[in-house]
């Protein structure tokens, strides 16, 4: 059903940009790789934190706060070099199970990340703090890794 | 024994063989060394932005470094091992690969950038380790390993790419050269 959306992706002047190209998408997929180091030590040292298992005496709310803008510029240079790969192979992300894997662990990572983990980030008063902090760090590396692995994979197939 | 002969020994044994068309074996692998990066590279960047003053200003430089260290040990093992096997299974083809080379080439000096941090710029470490703002040295020492690990990351994956393989020929002679590539001279 989504078929002849993904052939309309593909069929964009950018995709056939970097499809013309022999360069531009080892290129741009090396600067998603940057991203996605960055963006992993921005989401470790805060999850790792949360399962207490890095820099224990300190405020989790201080970490994330700092983490907080270099995660998000990391997130929206993954985007920004993910959407011109994603656009020179539509089709064949279509039929590749790792990217659909990859899109739904993505969007609810994302939710996941800008809504439960950003609160219990921030407010650190409540009951049940520790505990609760040890199942949102678990939880958010989890997804991420997901996303990650599954991402590697659709170069795979 | 040459490098290149050893190589090629290498590659005739049957783990190498085994590893190098293996269905599931090696894509596991090489998603291993690439996921190993967020810990290894994504926790080194923030202790060298660290180093720049610019994140957890307010937590002192030996606290982020003896936390993260662990971390960053843990992972560079992963990478070293993972990285080894990668190589075990296309040997010769790697040896003779630009991007391979320059990739060990920025690893010694990144190795060179830590040598220094540790036997130099951390000596005086006690007099900045609360400062936002870090001698020369140490803002040195974590430029140069946020390039270095960038250049390494993308040497590394353009690994993957034939561009100048030594079996396309002809290759300007400097690629040549780099690569070790055993032409036959023009006729």
């Amino acid at each position: 059903m989504l078929l002849p959306f993904f052939q309309w992706c593909e069929s964009l002047w950018i995709g056939q940009f970097v499809v013309g190209s022999n360069w531009l998408f080892p290129v741009i997929e090396s600067m998603h790789l940057l991203f996605l180091a960055l963006l992993g030590g921005t989401v470790l040292i805060v999850d790792l934190r949360m399962v207490r298992l890095l820099l224990k005496d300190r405020m989790v709310s201080e970490l994330a706060a700092e983490a907080r803008p270099f995660m998000i510029a990391a997130l929206a240079g993954m985007i920004a070099t993910g959407l011109p790969l994603f656009l020179s192979e539509s089709v064949k992300c279509y039929y590749s199970a790792a990217f659909w894997l990859k899109m739904e662990t993505l969007v609810i990572a994302l939710v996941f990340t800008f809504t439960i983990r950003t609160r219990v980030t921030r407010d650190e008063s409540v009951r049940n703090t520790a505990r609760r902090q040890v199942l949102v760090g678990a939880l958010s590396m989890a997804l991420w890794f997901t996303v990650a692995a599954s991402g590697r994979w659709i170069g795979f197939s | 024994m040459s490098l290149l002969a050893f190589c090629e020994w290498l590659a005739a044994t049957n783990g190498s063989i085994a590893l190098h068309e293996s269905l599931y074996m090696y894509p596991i692998v090489e998603s291993i060394h690439v996921l190993a990066l967020c810990l290894f590279v994504g926790l080194a960047t923030i202790f060298d932005l660290r180093l720049l003053g610019l994140i957890l200003r307010r937590v002192p430089v030996t606290q982020v470094m003896g936390r993260t260290l662990p971390w960053t040990t843990g992972g560079f093992a992963v990478m070293v091992v993972t990285g080894l096997l990668l190589f075990y299974a296309i040997p010769v083809r790697t040896y003779q690969s630009v991007w391979f080379r320059a990739k060990v080439i920025f690893l010694i000096l990144a190795g060179i950038n830590v040598f220094v941090f540790h036997s130099r710029v951390e000596k005086s470490i006690a007099e900045w380790d609360t400062q936002i703002i870090t001698p020369a040295g140490a803002r040195r020492a974590g430029l140069f390993s946020l390039v270095l690990w960038g250049g390494i990351i993308v040497a590394g994956r353009f690994i993957a790419y034939n561009w100048f393989d030594c079996d396309i020929q002809p290759q300007p002679a400097i690629v040549n050269w780099f690569a070790g590539c055993v032409v036959p001279p023009p006729q």
